[in-house]
């Protein structure tokens, strides 16, 4: 048993050292196949990122109105967390923090100012300013609770329903995003192993004589399968090895360019916090399409 | 006490027919004894390799069953088949070497095939090469060696094993007189050590000149089975 796998070894090590041209052409086309596979990945990860950013974005306003005494609202702050565990964030604005954050933020415009100035008082309502974990069920659960609870009688107004169709929007498109990224992975998987297959049949094909010369001198299938098939893994392992080595100086080099699109995504972190992940699809891609295709493709001319 | 020979291979009325309707042997029967050397003779199409892919499980008979040592091939399982194939020796016209692998290592592949150990290999193998001149070309490639060497070491693949059948499908069909000659006296030398040889050919003189049983096949018939043939079609 021993004997015959150090045999089957050898072969499959000389066979993929003496034909270094079609050897070369499998481990190029899988390591783009594993490259394609890794940036689908990255994809995904950049999408889900850019996807988390926009749900933070979220939240539901609940005005209390005027005259609402500060504990009154810190008291609903409070009942609102108990029930509702999703929430994510929940941040008290008094009447003074709501103009100074208006003032600041608008300070450039004269005509907002000026306006300001006209009506005198501070016409803004207290707040609290809910997030939740960016599920837009939750938010229709907040905005329910906040408009049918106790301290119902408090509020001025909430305005989910007024962010409702933005919310919405948001998600579709992130929705979008991800059916997408999965089509297109779905896609592009499905193209890059029927071309890994047909090289490495192209490369089974020089040895297609050999093969009935082995069945005829008595070799068993496992005999004859077993140099293809190890060949098929050895592709698979260079080319992870090409892929993984590319994926650091990709990350590495892009992460900066990366950044300047997506603010706050740290390409070379998120290979790094992924690592295992990426070393799983690379080796689990490249030694598994490389070993089928070689046994599909010696399977078929066993039975020639 | 006498030693009675058995039976090597039988066919039973075999027939094989190619779809739709291309009956290559037709209701064939014989049986060739251990230690026999036989040829079998036919122009192409007369359905010698068809015979030949039979006896290696190739192919299955249509009708009719070919046995090997009274072991019904159309029976038997894979493993059986591929046991049966390696107590085989063959040459072939196109010699059917293993283009990737050198002279020393197409010969230890049926060794190796068989399960030999690493040891009796590495001390068989440069004896057979020696045997038939091609010792100092074990590193060589098949495309490296010229025709007559490459039909050596067919020869050389075939006997490595010390099979007790030599099936030689034209082994001469692409040697010169001089390497035709070498290969039948080669044959003939195996089959006096006790291996039966089944040759198959339409080289009229060599037929003439070894004086041993032949089977005439023409149109996937036999029409002619004599203890010492000659070649007439």
């Amino acid at each position: 048993m021993f004997t015959n796998f150090r045999r089957i070894l050898t072969f499959a090590i000389n066979d993929f050292s003496r034909n270094k041209g079609i050897s070369i052409a499998a481990i190029f086309v899988l390591t783009i196949t594993i490259m394609l596979v890794t940036g689908l990945f990255f994809f995904q990860g950049t999408a889900s990122y850019l996807t988390s950013q926009l749900q933070d974005k979220i939240d539901i306003t609940a005005y209390f109105k005027d005259g609402t005494q500060e504990q009154d609202i810190l008291n609903a702050k409070d009942s609102i967390l108990k029930m509702s565990p999703d929430i994510k964030d929940i941040e008290y604005i008094s009447k003074d923090q709501a103009l100074a954050s208006f003032n600041k933020k608008h300070k450039d415009n004269a005509v907002l100012v000026k306006a300001l100035q006209e009506v005198g008082d501070n016409p803004f309502l207290p707040s609290l300013n809910i997030t939740t974990n960016g599920d837009l069920l939750q938010y229709a659960s907040v905005s329910n609770i906040l408009q049918t609870s106790d301290f119902s009688k408090l509020i001025d107004k909430v305005d989910f329903s007024q962010k409702k169709d933005t919310i919405e929007k948001v998600y579709s498109i992130t929705s979008n995003i991800n059916t997408f990224g999965l089509l297109l992975g779905f896609v592009l998987i499905i193209v890059a192993m029927l071309v890994v297959f047909n090289t490495i049949k192209l490369t089974i094909e020089n040895s297609k004589e050999e093969i009935s010369t082995m069945r005829i001198v008595g070799a068993s299938d496992w005999f004859i399968r077993g140099p293809f098939v190890i060949q098929g893994i050895i592709y698979g392992v260079i080319a992870f090895l090409v892929c993984i080595l590319l994926s650091v100086a990709f990350s590495y080099f892009l992460s900066s360019k990366i950044e300047i699109i997506l603010p706050g995504f740290n390409a070379f972190g998120y290979f790094l916090t992924n690592f295992w992940i990426f070393v799983l699809i690379q080796l689990v891609f490249g030694i598994g399409v490389g070993a089928i295709s070689a046994l599909i493709v010696v399977k078929k001319y066993l039975e020639v | 006490m006498f030693h009675v020979p058995c039976s090597m291979i039988r066919f039973k009325n075999v027939t094989k027919i190619y779809a739709p309707d291309a009956a290559i042997l037709q209701d064939v029967s014989f049986e060739i004894k251990e230690g026999e050397f036989v040829s079998i003779i036919g122009k192409s199409g007369a359905g010698k390799t068809t015979l030949t892919r039979l006896i290696l499980g190739l192919e299955e008979p249509t009708r009719g069953d070919v046995y090997f040592k009274d072991k019904n091939i159309r029976t038997a399982d894979l493993s059986e088949i591929q046991k049966i194939r390696r107590s085989i020796g063959c040459i072939y016209q196109d010699y059917k070497l293993l283009p990737g692998k050198t002279v020393y290592e197409n010969v230890a592949y049926i060794m190796e095939v068989e399960g030999r150990g690493y040891g009796e290999i590495k001390k068989e193998v440069p004896k057979v090469l020696e045997l038939i001149g091609l010792k100092d070309k074990m590193d060589n490639f098949p495309n490296e060696l010229s025709g007559g060497e490459q039909q050596r070491l067919a020869v050389a693949r075939a006997l490595v094993n010390h099979p007790k059948l030599i099936i030689a499908d034209e082994p001469t069909g692409n040697l010169d007189p001089y390497n035709t000659y070498e290969v039948i006296y080669l044959l003939e030398k195996i089959n006096k050590t006790g291996a039966t040889v089944i040759l198959l050919t339409h080289n009229r003189e060599i037929i003439n000149k070894l004086g041993k049983r032949v089977i005439t096949l023409v149109g996937g018939k036999i029409i002619r089975d004599e203890a010492e043939g000659r070649f007439i079609i």
